[in-house]
């Protein structure tokens, strides 16, 4: 089931096509990764997904639902959750408290000025925490956690509005090796256990290749290849791509 | 108006951007460098005017000027040398507070040095004449500054562009940590910009000598019109810095000019106001860079221990128990603090948790007093009526004014609520029929059955206590929750779905609701209102209390009110110089504590518990 | 502040060496900080009294003491100083005040404790008239009356076209509502042909010139003062704008506002001040030997309205025979006395003493500012009817 619909989607800054004619989809389940090199226009491409940035041409839909001029906040309500290149999470706020924001707004109870915050969905928040292995920290400030450990929090976060979609925007940047790996297991997991439909973006190949379902990659703004990593792996194209913009990445 | 007199006025409207450029030059530099509200600018510059009389009859004006502008360099630097450059890590706003007092001390210096009375300059030698244009004179000074003032932009442009040094200013303008990780060294780059824009203070007001008296209510008024030359202009940008000078200058020379001369009183709020709402980052700013804070995040919010609501509890129960061992003058203290403290606590409420720093926040303190009034007075409403529904007038009004200002943040935030607050205070300054002009409105007193001290104060305490209870315990709710995730990531908070500008609209009203319950129990309280009640110095009374108790914390600015007000109240009884004492106290508390006096005390106590 | 409070116990204790009865405390506030120009030589007026009274051995046997309190130059601190001096220094009476808007608070707040207060320097016509209230007297001749001490010599004149400038606040409002209102009465016809209106301290001097100048009037008439009044001389004086034109500045001769203007000083500019100089009635001399021997400075304005507010008091108190408020209000309805510039009748319909001022011209005399051509105007002429002061105040 195609939960991600993209189609000839194009982008230009100031004359400068950043983006062309890029189309893909993205099924319940599975991960699709979006790699390419340095200026191949992956996070313009990103960013008009997840509603930042508007597309001069083409459609993004959601589930069949178009999600033209929707707010980054709109687009979460209807099911989308994220992640981004550097966590952001709430400082002040206890990892528990974090993922309590989310499932507030995710209940629509942000305007309640009389309950207490601390009473509400603490065993959905806990349940979430537990799911990425953070339940043991729950009451520690997020603005003391370790990245790899904030990561987590962010995947918790995203997790609370039960997304049919996850955009995870360069998911293990700043991670040292070991932890990228665990933190990719995780999210692999979750997305097939809950049937959550994956879109990331990454640099480090081997995290590409170890999990992704399939693989998508830019240059110049266009889609050249698309696949299982296997057969991406094996592209003249990326290939040449990949090892004319420098081998230091694969 | 004739053709003559179109050029007078446009000659008139240069000659005073130049005067102000200068000004506003010195002040977007030092903030586009070290970030800091610098509202001790205009004590620069009145030093300046004070120096500059001062020299002018022994060494004769033309020496005057650079002299009295390398002295305030001088001070400018010492300043940042001994003071600023201690809280530069400290939370946010605090270096405000510092040179808040700074203006405080500054002021009580000139006195001291110079006296109480005016003292006009000389007319500048060789220029005091006039030249004819037309059928007009205009002063040949005048035509002298119009050319000064494109000067000191090309001087500066220069030195900005064409030396390393100010490369480096420009690279931390930009991106302060980027400018720390290439190797600048901070510490004096900071003092050298600190002492360019107090020289170009000190010489702005130097420079003034010739066209108006050096007196000591200068500071306050030179430093409020930077400020809008700045933010109009654009943060940081010297070139916005002139032409909004200049435009500021033209609409106000225009205005005379045209026979709207009472406009003035407002005309660069105005401007500000919408300059803010259409292109909020000033006329040729650039959009900042997501500021990432430089200070500590703050703890999570944990509830109130035991303990401590015992001890709130035993000081509520104790100001309840109070009037029947105390009357008189201590009641009256008592029910000032505790309106304060309504009013800090909601100034608290936006600009802690909510990080919407207001620099207005007395307008809806001041819209509940006239609302009080009002109702009372013309509308004869019984008094326990009026007092009820004169918050809501308030609360209207920030929900009005709100509706702009949460569409910014940071300092633009500040800066247009602190528009919409002179804004509000000059409609009330000249709304005679209904607000009473400047003189206000007299007779607002409680019903007779509240009328007695004691009365009035257990009200207060009752109504105060109440609302500040109800504040706090908001922090706790989910919406307190939410206020503080839109401050603390408005990219996250967007990306789960929380309107973040919804939010801080509806906390915004919610403060200017309060603040103006703390107005309306003002208003009976002294039994008449005048346009003081509103005006920007109760705003900065507002942000000195939140940040004398701390920002960070809850009960700070309850504390830093019931400081505030006391200190006010006894000092200013028993010092002659009692303005330079708060100052030096404040100046005190800045370094000693620089989380706040609360922040400091909750501290020590977590300090103990680990 | 302390000082005269000191002061007032020492002289008790030196001069008294019996059984001395306990002296009467009188509040005093103002705003010695926002408008230091003009109350250092009030405060130095009222010391000067304080000390002559206590001298001559206080009143009825007991002698004054003074409280003197900054009221931080805003009503709302005001009253709290107000009701501080009320209720915890228990003094019998407030005096003092200098802004409009301070004077009223208090006053409104006299009103409301029921304590007797004798404003001395503020100027609005609203302390006495339609805010007036019994509790509220006020001893410097209004606003209304020094306008209508300046009209009959602006009568006179006949001029057409009159220009006018005054700060933007209540005192400038009602000073020029009264002169419109004044001059049509004496002169039908005559016509008003500007208007400006610059916020207090922050005149634009120079496009005021010229917006007056554009107008071509044959005379202005400005109620600035202050720092205002030095930037419009000046700029006024350098673009020519008092050339061939008549000009009336109200309290223009009053030193505070007049020393500052040196060489700057216009000639023949019609003004109320205070020629201290030139005064030479036993009764000014008397006063400012007394001030100059104290002080070794001279007498602006304000040490007049200090010493005489001073003097209200303690001859209230003789006249009530003690501190008992009702009958202090019965002892002011028409009390006569002496100040240095004639003696002044406090009139039972409104409060307000009739002090007068000097009406004159200013001249130019050797780069000072001096008054010339000057006489007394006594108060009592200038003021409204009974009639129409009852048509005013509410009580």
């Amino acid at each position: 089931m195609t939960v991600l619909a993209v189609k000839s989607l194009s982008k230009s800054f100031g004359g400068v096509r950043a983006v062309r004619d890029v189309s893909f989809t993205v099924a319940a389940g599975e991960l699709l990764a979006m790699i390419g090199p340095n200026g191949a226009g992956k996070t313009t491409c990103f960013n008009m997904v997840n509603g930042q940035i508007a597309p001069d041409a083409g459609s993004v839909e959601f589930e069949g639902r178009s999600l033209a001029r929707l707010a980054p906040r709109q687009i979460w309500r209807l099911g989308v959750g994220r992640t981004f290149q550097i966590t952001a999470t709430f400082g002040s706020m206890t990892v528990r408290e974090n993922v309590q924001m989310a499932l507030l707004s995710h209940h629509r109870r942000l305007f309640s000025f009389f309950s207490l915050s601390k009473d509400q969905f603490v065993k959905d928040a806990e349940a979430l925490l537990d799911r990425v292995g953070m339940r043991d920290q729950a009451g520690r400030a997020c603005s003391l956690l370790a990245y790899g450990d904030l990561k987590r929090v962010e995947l918790a976060v995203a997790l609370a509005n039960r997304p049919r979609l996850l955009l995870m925007d360069e998911p293990t940047a700043g991670m040292a090796p070991e932890e990228r790996d665990e933190l990719m297991r995780l999210a692999a997991e979750l997305a097939r256990d809950s049937r959550i439909a994956v879109l990331f973006t990454e640099h480090d190949m081997d995290v590409v290749f170890t999990h992704a379902d399939r693989i998508i990659v830019l240059a110049e703004g266009e889609l050249i290849a698309e696949g299982a990593p296997a057969e991406v792996r094996a592209n003249a194209r990326v290939r040449e791509v990949y090892l004319g913009a420098g081998a230091g990445h694969a | 108006m004739s053709y003559d007199s179109f050029v007078i006025q446009f000659l008139n409207g240069l000659a005073g951007a130049s005067s102000l450029f200068m000004v506003a030059a010195g002040l977007s530099l030092i903030f586009g460098v070290t970030r800091i509200i610098n509202f001790a600018h205009g004590s620069l510059y009145m030093l300046g005017m004070y120096i500059a009389v001062a020299c002018a009859g022994k060494i004769g004006f033309w020496w005057a000027v650079p002299v009295a502008a390398l002295a305030v360099a001088a001070v400018g630097a010492l300043v940042e040398m001994l003071l600023l450059r201690r809280i530069y890590a400290a939370p946010e706003l605090l270096q405000l507070l510092a040179t808040f007092a700074l203006v405080l001390v500054a002021k009580d210096y000139a006195l001291w040095q110079w006296g109480s009375e005016d003292i006009l300059g000389p007319r500048a030698p060789g220029l005091a004449g006039a030249v004819a244009i037309g059928k007009a004179a205009f002063p040949e000074y005048d035509l002298f500054l119009i050319g000064f003032g494109p000067l000191m932009l090309l001087a500066l442009w220069l030195v900005l562009t064409r030396t390393r040094w100010g490369t480096l200013v420009r690279a931390a303008t930009q991106d302060r940590e980027m400018a720390a990780a290439l190797g600048v060294n901070q510490k004096w780059l900071f003092t050298g910009v600190f002492a360019l824009g107090a020289f170009l203070a000190g010489l702005g007001g130097a420079l003034q000598i010739p066209r108006e008296p050096a007196t000591l209510l200068i500071d306050l008024s030179v430093v409020s019109d930077a400020f809008v030359v700045v933010v109009v202009g654009g943060l940081g940008s010297i070139g916005g810095a002139f032409v909004a000078a200049l435009l500021i200058a033209q609409i106000k020379s225009f205005c005379i000019g045209l026979g709207f001369s009472q406009v003035t009183l407002v005309a660069e709020f105005i401007v500000m106001a919408l300059v803010l709402v259409l292109r909020p980052w000033g006329l040729l700013g650039r959009v900042p860079a997501q500021a990432r804070g430089p200070w500590t995040a703050e703890r999570p919010l944990v509830p109130p221990s035991r303990p401590a609501l015992a001890a709130l509890g035993a000081v509520a129960a104790t100001l309840l128990a109070l009037p029947l061992v105390s009357g008189g003058y201590t009641l009256v203290l008592l029910t000032e603090i505790l309106l304060f403290a309504l009013f800090a606590v909601s100034l608290h409420f936006i600009m802690g948790p909510a990080g919407l720093h207001s620099f207005g926040h007395a307008a809806y303190f001041g819209l509940g007093a006239y609302a009080a009034g009002i109702f009372l007075l013309r509308e004869k409403l019984p008094m326990e009526l009026a007092l009820a529904l004169a918050p809501l007038v308030a609360g209207l009004g920030a929900l009005v004014f709100g509706w702009f200002c949460v569409r910014l943040s940071g300092i633009y935030l500040a800066m247009l609520t602190l528009a919409f607050a002179q804004i509000a205070w000059s409609v009330v300054f000249q709304w005679d029929a209904l607000t009473g002009g400047s003189n206000g409105i007299v007779g607002v007193w409680p019903a007779p059955w509240l009328a007695s001290k004691t009365a009035y104060y257990l009200l207060t305490l009752v109504v105060c206590a109440a609302a500040i209870a109800f504040l706090w315990r908001a922090l706790y709710s989910p919406f307190g929750y939410a206020l503080r995730a839109a401050r603390d990531s408005p990219l996250r908070a967007d990306a789960i779905g929380m309107d973040t500008r919804r939010l801080q609209w509806a906390g915004f009203a919610l403060a200017g609701l309060f603040a103006g319950i703390a107005g309306a129990l003002y208003a009976f309280s002294k039994g008449s209102i005048s346009p003081e009640t509103m005006a920007v110095t109760r705003s900065v009374d507002g942000l000195v209390m939140v940040l004398l108790g701390g920002i960070q914390t809850l009960t700070g600015p309850l504390w830093g009110a019931a400081l505030f007000t006391w200190l006010q109240d006894t000092v200013a009884r028993n010092v002659d110089y009692w303005r330079a004492v708060i100052g030096a106290v404040i100046l005190f508390l800045v370094l000693a504590f620089p989380q706040g006096v609360t922040g400091f005390v909750g501290e020590r106590l977590r300090a103990r518990d680990a | 502040m302390k000082i005269s409070r000191v002061f007032a116990i020492a002289a008790a204790t030196f001069f008294s060496l019996g059984a001395q009865a306990q002296a009467i405390k009188v509040g005093e506030l103002n705003s010695y900080k926002l408008f230091p120009a003009f109350l250092e030589p009030y405060k130095k007026g009222w010391e000067l009294a304080l000390e002559e009274i206590n001298k001559a051995g206080g009143v009825a046997g007991r002698k004054i003491e003074v409280i003197s309190r900054e009221d931080g130059g805003n009503p709302g601190d005001a009253v709290r100083a107000a009701e501080e001096l009320i209720s915890r220094e228990n003094v019998s009476l407030l005096m003092g005040t200098f802004a409009s808007h301070i004077g009223l608070a208090v006053s409104n707040l006299a009103n409301q404790r029921k304590v007797v207060f004798i404003a001395a320097e503020p100027l609005t016509d609203k302390i006495v008239w339609e805010n007036g209230n019994r509790y509220t007297f006020r001893v410097r001749p209004s606003t209304y009356m020094q306008v209508a001490m300046l009209v009959p010599d602006a009568a006179k004149l006949k001029k057409q076209r009159w220009a006018i400038v005054y700060p933007n606040y209540e005192y400038g409002q009602s000073a020029t509502a009264s002169f419109k209102k004044l001059l049509a009465k004496a002169q039908p016809g005559v016509q008003f042909v500007a208007e400006q209106a610059p916020a207090l301290n922050k005149i634009e001097a120079g496009a005021v010139v010229q917006a007056l100048a554009d107008a071509k009037p044959d005379a202005i008439f400005s109620s600035l003062f202050g720092a205002d009044l030095q930037k419009f001389v000046r700029e006024g004086n350098t673009r020519g704008l008092f050339k061939n034109r008549v000009v009336f500045n109200l309290l223009g001769g009053e030193p505070e506002y007049l020393d500052p203007l040196k060489e700057e000083t216009p000639n023949g500019w019609y003004v109320t001040g205070y020629p201290w100089s030139e005064i030479k009635t036993p009764a000014h001399q008397k006063f400012l030997a007394a001030y100059q021997a104290k002080w070794k400075d001279y007498p602006r304005l304000g040490s007049i309205v200090g010493y005489s507010t001073m003097y209200t008091v303690a001859n209230m108190l003789k006249r009530a025979g003690g501190t008992d408020t009702e009958k202090m209000i019965a002892a002011m309805k028409g009390m006569e006395m002496d100040t240095p510039i004639g003696p002044i009748v406090w009139r039972p319909i409104d409060n307000q003493s009739t002090m007068g001022a000097y009406v004159g011209q200013l001249a130019n005399k050797n780069g000072k500012g001096v008054m010339v051509n000057w006489r007394f105007a006594d108060g009592a002429l200038f003021l409204p009817s009974f009639e129409e002061v009852r048509a005013m105040r509410k009580d």
